[in-house]
């Protein structure tokens, strides 16, 4: 980290209230180019709800969400996408009945602007099936690039969910919980996959695997109970007592 | 890069061919039962090509987009009117501006206005979902269907008779068999435009919304414009097939565009195969067919016909279309 790099994503004051309760409490986040930033934070910490924010598909209640210069709080999910911020999705959420290739080929698809072209055919355009291709390539699963998705392993499907969202070139690359469901193996693979993608890819990454934490992010934000309670490098956030007695608990050194 | 995995050739598919011959037949069979002296079979297929083309047309929605519209009855209607309301006036006067036999305005007004009702009513019923959407649907159906009644000039309740037929140069409706040939042709003009969209960058956008519309937002697209325009095609699509049904017909009435008819356009299209090509065709002519058969075994043809149609949709999952598609993978069993 250097402080010559500049702010892509900077969260001021976002708050979020179901009911009475605040999911989302006066939250402060900052993300620099090129830095994988981690999220964690105890089941129930309100990151899905921040994560929903920052991506347009729930409206804050207030505070400013800026996205390379733009505030983007209210806007529609889909004007976020367009931004160049992307997400994948905690729970799968891929086109099931469609097969890998065609999954990334509509994400390249989408990100060449709009698809009001109604006579060509796109299932045999080789410009949008070459960057689909080198997509699942990069992410590992280009032999079962004509499956359809909703044949192929859980793990290859968290991996298709990175690769779509790779597709449509995002700045800021919103992944959520990327290795949920894994076994050891497939988050090995996964946190591999990860790693080449730093230093070309800003990340903002939600995750419970602390080995994955730990080894991908260069910055780390601990959320509890829907306040931000601190931000800082692996070293910073293992020795933060507040992290240690709210999240780690009192008796691990991790 | 060349190492691209290329899809298998799709006319080794035994659903190709089975494709290919239905609409082989429909071309063939109906006019060879009229040359040999059976014309009423002539008048069933005529329908039948008509229902077909209509069906096809809510395919393009409700198969292919995930969209339930349950008034697409009224696009039939509204294009029938579109024929009906203008040689009215020639014959018996006023509305000099639309009074007209030329067929090429009555596509233009049965293509227009159901273009234009599609893009009223879609605007608002798009903003809704699932039971949401096909209940708004059926009551904007429902509000023609009563509109024409109201309208006592043109028979209200007790409908319209089209005592001239659409004139074209060079050809003649009146001729049974032009006119057969005339629906055949948009049929498979309107089957190759549904095959050219649904393979299109716009296609593709709405099989992706209809899969998965979360994810199509976050991924930039604004699905709501890409189904509206779908359900404004559509409804042109079915009008046109309803400006084919007053020429057929020759008799219309509101009746035409109940919601129990939208219902036998969804029907035929869910029995077919939704979101497979043909699939409307193949439900359309059982539809059709069954209904013309049982009709002539019993007066009660209703109950063994709402049987076999239960028990169709029971087991053939995707339709007979699906059952088709699955045609390979049983062989290689």
């Amino acid at each position: 980290m250097n402080s010559s790099q500049q702010t892509i994503l900077d969260v001021t004051d976002l708050c979020k209230r179901f009911g009475g309760v605040f999911a989302t409490d006066h939250v402060n986040l900052s993300v620099l180019q090129g830095e994988v930033h981690a999220l964690i934070g105890p089941n129930g910490a309100g990151k899905t709800t921040l994560i929903s924010q920052l991506s347009g598909v729930l409206k804050p209640d207030s505070g400013k969400i800026v996205f390379n210069g733009k505030n983007m709080a209210g806007k529609p999910a889909h004007s976020f996408a367009r931004a160049g911020l992307a997400r994948s999705f905690q729970i799968t959420s891929v086109f099931t009945e469609m097969t890998l290739l065609q999954n990334v080929a509509l994400a390249v698809q989408a990100n060449a602007g709009h698809a009001f072209s109604f006579w060509r055919d796109a299932t045999t355009d080789n410009s949008l099936l070459e960057p689909a291709y080198e997509y699942l390539q990069t992410t590992g699963i280009a032999a079962s690039a004509n499956k359809p998705a909703a044949k192929v392993s859980h793990g290859e499907r968290r991996q298709l969910e990175v690769a779509m969202a790779l597709a449509t070139e995002p700045s800021l690359l919103l992944l959520d919980e990327p290795m949920a469901g894994m076994g050891p193996e497939e988050s090995g693979l996964m946190i591999e996959i990860l790693q080449n993608l730093s230093g070309s890819k800003t990340i903002l990454l939600i995750e419970h695997d602390m080995d994955a934490v730990f080894a991908l992010a260069d910055r780390i934000s601990v959320l509890v109970y829907g306040k931000l309670i601190a931000t800082g490098n692996k070293q910073e956030i293992q020795a933060n007592p507040d992290v240690k007695s709210a999240y780690l608990g009192e008796d691990t050194d991790a | 890069m060349t190492n691209l995995p290329l899809k298998k050739n799709i006319s080794r598919h035994p659903a190709f061919w089975i494709n290919t011959i239905a609409l082989v037949l429909l071309a063939v069979v109906p006019p060879v039962l009229f040359i040999s002296g059976q014309p009423f079979w002539l008048d069933v297929f005529t329908r039948l090509v008509i229902l077909a083309l209509a069906a096809t047309a809510l395919n393009l929605i409700l198969g292919f987009g995930g969209l339930v519209s349950f008034g697409h009855a009224a696009y039939l209607g509204l294009g029938a009117y579109a024929v009906g309301i203008p040689v009215y006036h020639s014959l018996y006067g006023g509305m000099d501006s639309i009074a007209s036999f030329n067929g090429f305005l009555h596509i233009g007004l049965a293509v227009g206005i159901s273009a234009l009702f599609a893009l009223l009513t879609g605007a608002i019923s798009l903003r809704t979902r699932g039971v949401n959407f096909i209940m708004i649907t059926m009551a904007f159906g429902q509000m023609i269907f009563y509109a024409i009644v109201a309208l006592e000039n043109y028979g209200g309740d007790d409908g319209l008779t089209i005592d001239v037929r659409s004139e074209f140069p060079l050809i003649s409706l009146d001729n049974p068999l032009t006119l057969y040939t005339v629906c055949y042709l948009s049929l498979l003009l309107v089957l190759l435009i549904v095959y050219r969209i649904t393979r299109s960058r716009f296609g593709l956008t709405l099989q992706g919304a209809r899969s998965n519309e979360q994810r199509m937002r976050s991924l930039g697209i604004n699905c709501y414009r890409y189904q509206l325009i779908a359900f404004v095609i559509s409804g042109a699509i079915c009008g046109y097939a309803g400006f084919l049904l007053g020429n057929f017909t020759t008799f219309i009435s509101p009746e035409m565009m109940d919601w129990t008819r939208s219902g036998e356009l969804m029907f035929m299209v869910i029995l077919g195969g939704a979101a497979f090509l043909l699939g409307p065709v193949f439900g359309a002519a059982v539809f059709i067919l069954l209904e013309q058969l049982l009709r002539e075994v019993t007066i009660h043809w209703h109950l063994p016909f709402g049987i076999l149609l239960i028990l169709s949709v029971l087991f053939f999952n995707g339709g007979l279309a699906g059952a088709v598609s699955r045609l390979r993978s049983f062989k290689n069993q």
